[in-house]
């Protein structure tokens, strides 16, 4: 291989990271050539330090004040969307009762309802858990109908005539049908949840990195909000991951099959 | 010869919504022997997936009744195994999980015994090695392979199969023609084989009913005179190609009395 090929190879291989220390190289540069302040924008360096400047367990703390309801809202999400799915597809009476609520709830903003949940619920973490679960659910619901939706005909006609019951056939047939649906829309959602959390601590919390962003900014230490945010998007990331090697460990079969190598 | 499967005065008609009904089976009747080979011939829209739904027990007929028997088909039964057009093959389970399938699906645990049976019919089909293999693996016809095992498991007295091999290039197709004789001379099944393919019904049948569409009626009957074990020969039999002709030229006189 020549040297030019084994540049692009790892190039092609560590392309991310490349291409972020470029930004952060560009950010910092920018900001002491046209001498940005700090408090509008604080260069890379700045935000280490401000990483550095609040104790590990501060950190500690505020990161899982807001992976509780992250993982909170998801679960919620994801243990109510897919029966709803199973009820929406059951039939056309349920799915025609159903749908219109779910489709007035998605089309009602989140962030203008936050505040009257969080007066209705008080304080304390269940209304955050429902905020997220509020911006979460959709897309699983939607994805898992799809999938539901999916089983060939002729598979439920063998069901049929082997006298199965609807559960088996559920449970056998159309369910597995919609694995790889029901992952897509858990990965949407798993991106979903942080937001959500963080929209939860913006309307009312005492702890979490979205209040932290609020605090911070509010006294014009815009470097810790940046720590906020890389964490936050570090979380989002990581569950994104998460719910992609679940599917791999526990349904390969749901996966292209380039995929799986 | 007792009957396994008889069409007495069977009509089918499908109510479209606020529309006139739709006629899929006009006054069909004919009767199967048991372990007769018939082939159900005919071209698009001669009601071939009704009458499949009407044996399986899947349909009632609007009139007429449809005997499996000797007794009236009333619902699902577990003497009719089906084969359809795709393998339709289960892809989180490995070949002879797909085999067993139907005992699991119908809440009965696979014992020893049905596990035994399931391999028996893995090398039957001429599938032994593959046992443990993912189905995504297999080509078309290995995967057509399981299905008529999956479809033997229960061990039916009947065997229906809707275009089993019109999916398959035409090269697999000719093999799995020959593969289903020997299978069938191994099992002896009632086979009701639904097909579009005029050499396919001769090659295989001992009878081939041929239909006319919308509606589906019985347009003629034709006994297939050629020796069994049939092999490659039977093709250059020259009765072949004039039955072949014959069939063809009445589908096609047909088509042409029918108002498009």
């Amino acid at each position: 291989m020549t040297l030019s090929k084994q540049l692009f190879a790892l190039t092609e291989r560590f392309g991310a990271l490349i291409s972020l220390s470029l930004v952060l190289l560009l950010w910092e540069v920018g900001v002491s050539l046209f001498n940005i302040p700090t408090y509008v924008l604080p260069p890379p360096s700045d935000v280490f330090a401000a990483a550095t400047g609040i104790a590990f367990g501060q950190w500690f703390s505020h990161s899982a004040a807001t992976l509780k309801v992250v993982l909170a809202g998801f679960f919620a999400a994801t243990c109510v969307s897919i029966p709803l799915a199973v009820a929406i597809s059951s039939s056309r009476m349920a799915s025609s009762l159903i749908m219109p609520v779910l489709i007035a709830i998605k089309a009602t903003p989140v962030v203008a309802v936050a505040p009257i949940i969080i007066v209705v619920l008080g304080t304390g973490d269940m209304p955050r858990v429902l905020i997220t679960f509020l911006i979460a659910f959709f897309p699983i619901v939607v994805s898992a109908t799809t999938g539901l939706a999916l089983a060939p005909p002729e598979l439920i006609s063998l069901s049929k005539s082997l006298k199965a019951s609807g559960w088996r056939e559920l449970w056998d047939i159309r369910l597995p049908y919609a694995v790889p649906h029901i992952f897509s829309g858990l990965k949407v959602a798993s991106t979903l949840v942080v937001t959500g959390a963080v929209v939860g601590e913006f309307v009312a919390a005492e702890r979490g990195l979205g209040y932290l962003v609020l605090f911070s900014t509010s006294n014009f230490d815009v470097a810790t909000a940046f720590v906020c945010l890389g964490l936050l998007v570090g979380f989002s990331l990581l569950l994104f991951s998460c719910v992609g090697t679940v599917q791999a460990r526990l349904f390969p079969w749901s996966l292209p099959k380039d995929a799986t190598g | 010869m007792s009957k396994a499967i008889t069409f007495s005065k069977v009509t089918q008609s499908f109510e479209r919504r606020g529309q006139t009904s739709i006629q899929a089976l006009d006054d069909l009747s004919f009767e199967i022997g048991a372990r007769e080979f018939v082939s159900v011939l005919g071209p698009s829209g001669c009601g071939k997936s009704t009458l499949l739904q009407l044996l399986s027990g899947l349909l009632m007929p609007s009139h007429g009744t449809i005997s499996v028997n000797d007794q009236k088909v009333t619902g699902p039964r577990d003497d009719v195994g089906i084969v359809f057009q795709k393998p339709t093959l289960l892809p989180w389970f490995d070949v002879v999980g797909n085999v067993t399938f139907p005992i699991r699906h119908k809440g009965l645990s696979v014992t020893s015994e049905i596990q035994d049976r399931a391999q028996e019919l893995l090398e039957l089909v001429g599938l032994k090695e593959f046992s443990a293999r993912r189905v995504d693996e297999l080509s078309g016809g290995m995967q057509q392979r399981v299905s008529i095992a999956r479809a033997l498991l229960l061990d039916p007295d009947i065997l229906l199969m809707d275009e089993p091999f019109s999916a398959l290039d035409a090269l697999t197709r000719d093999e799995m023609s020959f593969e289903l004789l020997r299978i069938w001379s191994a099992k002896k099944k009632t086979v009701l084989f639904i097909t579009h393919s005029i050499p396919e019904a001769l090659l295989l049948s001992d009878r081939i009913i041929v239909m006319t569409p919308r509606p589906g009626r019985v347009m003629e009957e034709i006994n297939c005179p050629f020796q069994r074990p049939r092999s490659q020969e039977t093709l250059g039999d020259p009765r072949f190609a004039e039955l072949s002709n014959h069939i063809r030229g009445s589908l096609l006189k047909d088509n042409a009395n029918q108002p498009q």
